[in-house]
């Protein structure tokens, strides 16, 4: 970890993780539902970006077209250079499962099965070996500091343990891009933190992590905030002290 | 450390292989899923335990109880299996192997069985005394027969006797001169009592009485004969020819037609046409008719029974397809397809109608064999009815989880992950 990545203004541009660019969504009826507005938004390799914003502006649409679970009704979305709005289903999945990791707030975790288990389920879809998947788990485990708590059930972990086990699960694939939902939903304050650390903790170290919340503390945390409000992206309102590091200002809003 | 850094983007393919599911995955998730909740599975397979278990014990039940027909109708006549010679033209020599009774007592439902004929004695001069003249002996030994039997068409013949032993494997296999004598032949001769060490002298040779026979249930006319064993008979007098040998068995009740079957390729593996086995008049059409009525009801009601459990497996998987909606949509998530989901929850629903139908056909096995052991009888168990009886419960699960695999399919995922 001593070759941390962590200026990404050294290179000179990292890659592009992913791109949306005019994406909207419309829920047909009458009137028709604008749930997204000709949306913009680029994620590059090793940014920590949070979404922020009230209920019912648009954050779970904009989750679910960035975890591939639903499409764009106009512009294009692009990741890991693969435009996917127009991929067969069969590729949307494959590409759900190996490039992206999801943390949800519900945590989501089997729970007649151990904490290597759970996680190991990430890979079952992916790889055929059995031992090679414990493999991935435990190192996995590892990584969000469980490495003792392998052979625990979810039922006798704490929640901010569960939500560790959750984000072991979401990195076990190795994927381009961490996706939490409201991540810390379901936490007491002093346990949020420390989940917090470690999504801190994981970007530092190279990860690409996109956090969506209601949350302003927790949207404080991330590199670069934008803000969702009836459907819109809004301008990034702050840069925090890595303005000059930070990827290029990215997602300008297609404000009115 | 190299771990930690998310691969760069910009060297993929464009195209990601697809996401799969392995059988041996496929099947241990769906087991791990019906372990993890051993007291919902249980209830959930009851329907197609009972169903199957109906099922084989009345087929079972049904077909055993054909078979106890001789109860009914006379034991002794239900458990006679004649084998005669059938090969054409050959009377001199007898296609029957030297090994006749222990080929018999392999087959199941044999009690005991084996060869007798009656012998071809020259002059049948029949005396208790070496030195009679033919006119002597047509007062004292007239009508007398010689009769070759194997110690296992002794035992078929269910002899009672008055007094001394039966002959057994060690006089058959060396040949020795002894004999039985009926009991009308032991009058005829005045023997009464064995503590003499009596002989009987056929033609001038003798043979050592060793018992006599008050009576016998199968071949009569041995009462007024001597029954020397077959060893013995053929040495002195060579292979029948008046008559040809016969195999006499005796079957426990009930398998008087299946040993008929079986009997002639047991003899003769070679030629089973050589052999042609009389089997009792069979019953079953009989005991069919008797039956068809009260077996058709239960069957009915086996596949009642069938259905219902069905319904119990589609309407269990159902409510966990509800209930596991997170699951679900946490597996879609990770990659799963919506056919890796139907077929997930389509193997536990298989898994479940299996294993009933396993147990349903252990239980209904049991509940036959329970019953025979019971009343004394022999419980038939026909393979065609039993060996696929778990398939049933296969089909079962199979159709049963149909609906409830393709739902689940059909489950939005953040819908399910956001509750």
């Amino acid at each position: 970890m001593t070759a941390a990545p962590a200026d990404p203004a050294s290179c000179a541009e990292p890659p592009v993780v992913l791109r949306l660019a005019g994406c909207s969504k419309t829920y047909p009826g009458s009137p028709p539902v604008h749930a997204l507005r000709s949306a913009d938004l680029t994620v590059r390799a090793g940014d920590y970006l949070t979404v922020v914003g009230p209920s019912g502006s648009g954050k779970s649409t904009l989750l679910n077209l960035l975890g591939l679970l639903d499409r764009p009704t106009a512009g294009t979305f692009t990741l890991a250079g693969v435009d996917v709005a127009g991929l067969p289903e069969r590729e949307r999945t494959a590409l759900r499962g190996r490039r992206i990791g999801f943390v949800f707030q519900e945590f989501h975790l089997l729970p007649y099965r151990t904490a290597r288990e759970n996680v190991a389920l990430a890979q079952l879809y992916v790889t055929g070996r059995a031992a090679d998947r414990d493999r991935a788990a435990t190192d996995a485990l590892e990584r969000v500091g469980l490495g003792h708590r392998l052979h625990a059930l979810p039922t006798t972990l704490s929640g901010g343990e569960r939500q560790r086990v959750a984000i072991a699960r979401a990195l076990v694939n190795e994927p381009d891009l961490l996706l939490c939902d409201e991540p810390t939903g379901n936490l007491d304050s002093g346990t949020a933190t420390t989940v917090m650390d470690l999504l801190g903790r994981l970007n530092a170290a190279g990860v690409t992590v996109v956090v969506i919340t209601h949350d302003p503390a927790v949207a404080a945390r991330a590199r670069r905030r934008v803000t969702i409000l009836d459907g819109r992206i809004l301008v990034p309102d702050e840069h925090r002290g890595v303005r000059a590091a930070g990827p290029p200002t990215a997602g300008k809003a297609g404000a009115p | 450390m190299s771990a930690l850094l998310p691969r760069r983007a910009g060297t993929r393919a464009l195209t990601t292989a697809p996401t799969r599911l392995h059988a041996r995955d496929l099947l241990a998730e769906a087991l791990t899923g019906l372990v993890q909740r051993p007291g919902r599975s249980t209830l959930t397979m009851l329907g197609t335990v009972l169903g199957v278990w109906a099922f084989v014990a009345v087929l079972g039940l049904t077909s055993t109880a054909t078979g106890q027909i001789t109860k009914s109708f006379s034991l002794l006549e239900e458990t006679t299996v004649t084998v005669t010679d059938a090969s054409p033209g050959s009377t001199s020599a007898t296609s029957f192997p030297a090994d006749t009774d222990a080929r018999l007592k392999r087959l199941n439902g044999v009690v005991s069985g084996g060869l007798w004929w009656t012998v071809p004695v020259r002059d049948r001069i029949i005396s208790p005394r070496p030195d009679v003249t033919s006119a002597d002996a047509e007062a004292q030994g007239s009508g007398i027969g010689v009769y070759a039997a194997s110690p296992g068409a002794l035992r078929a013949m269910r002899p009672t006797l008055s007094t001394g032993t039966l002959y057994g494997t060690f006089h058959q296999s060396r040949g020795e001169r002894v004999c039985l004598l009926g009991i009308s032949a032991a009058r005829l001769l005045g023997i009464s009592r064995l503590d003499g060490s009596p002989a009987v002298f056929v033609d001038g040779t003798s043979y050592s009485v060793v018992g006599i026979v008050a009576d016998t249930e199968r071949l009569p006319q041995t009462l007024l004969g001597v029954v020397i064993p077959t060893t013995t008979a053929l040495r002195a007098y060579g292979a029948p020819t008046d008559a040809p040998a016969q195999a006499l068995i005796q079957t426990r009740p009930g398998a008087a037609q299946l040993v008929a079957r079986q009997a002639p390729l047991a003899l003769r593996p070679d030629q089973p046409d050589l052999m042609k086995a009389t089997p009792p008049p069979d019953p079953h059409g009989l005991r069919d008719q008797v039956n068809t009525d009260l077996s058709g009801l239960f069957l009915v009601l086996a596949v009642i029974c069938l259905v219902v459990g069905a319904f119990g497996i589609a309407n269990t998987t159902l409510v966990a397809v509800l209930e596991r909606r997170a699951e679900i949509g946490l597996r879609r998530a990770l990659g799963a397809r919506p056919r890796h989901i139907t077929a997930q929850f389509l193997t536990e629903s298989t898994a479940l109608g299996t294993l009933g139908g396993l147990i349903g056909t252990c239980l209904g096995v049991g509940t036959v064999l329970g019953t025979a052991l019971a009343r004394d009888w022999t419980a038939v168990l026909q393979p065609a009815a039993v060996l696929p009886a778990p398939l049933v419960g296969t089909v079962t699960g199979l159709l049963a989880g149909l609906y409830p695999a393709l739902r689940a399919a059909r489950t939005e995922p953040l819908t399910a992950l956001r509750r």
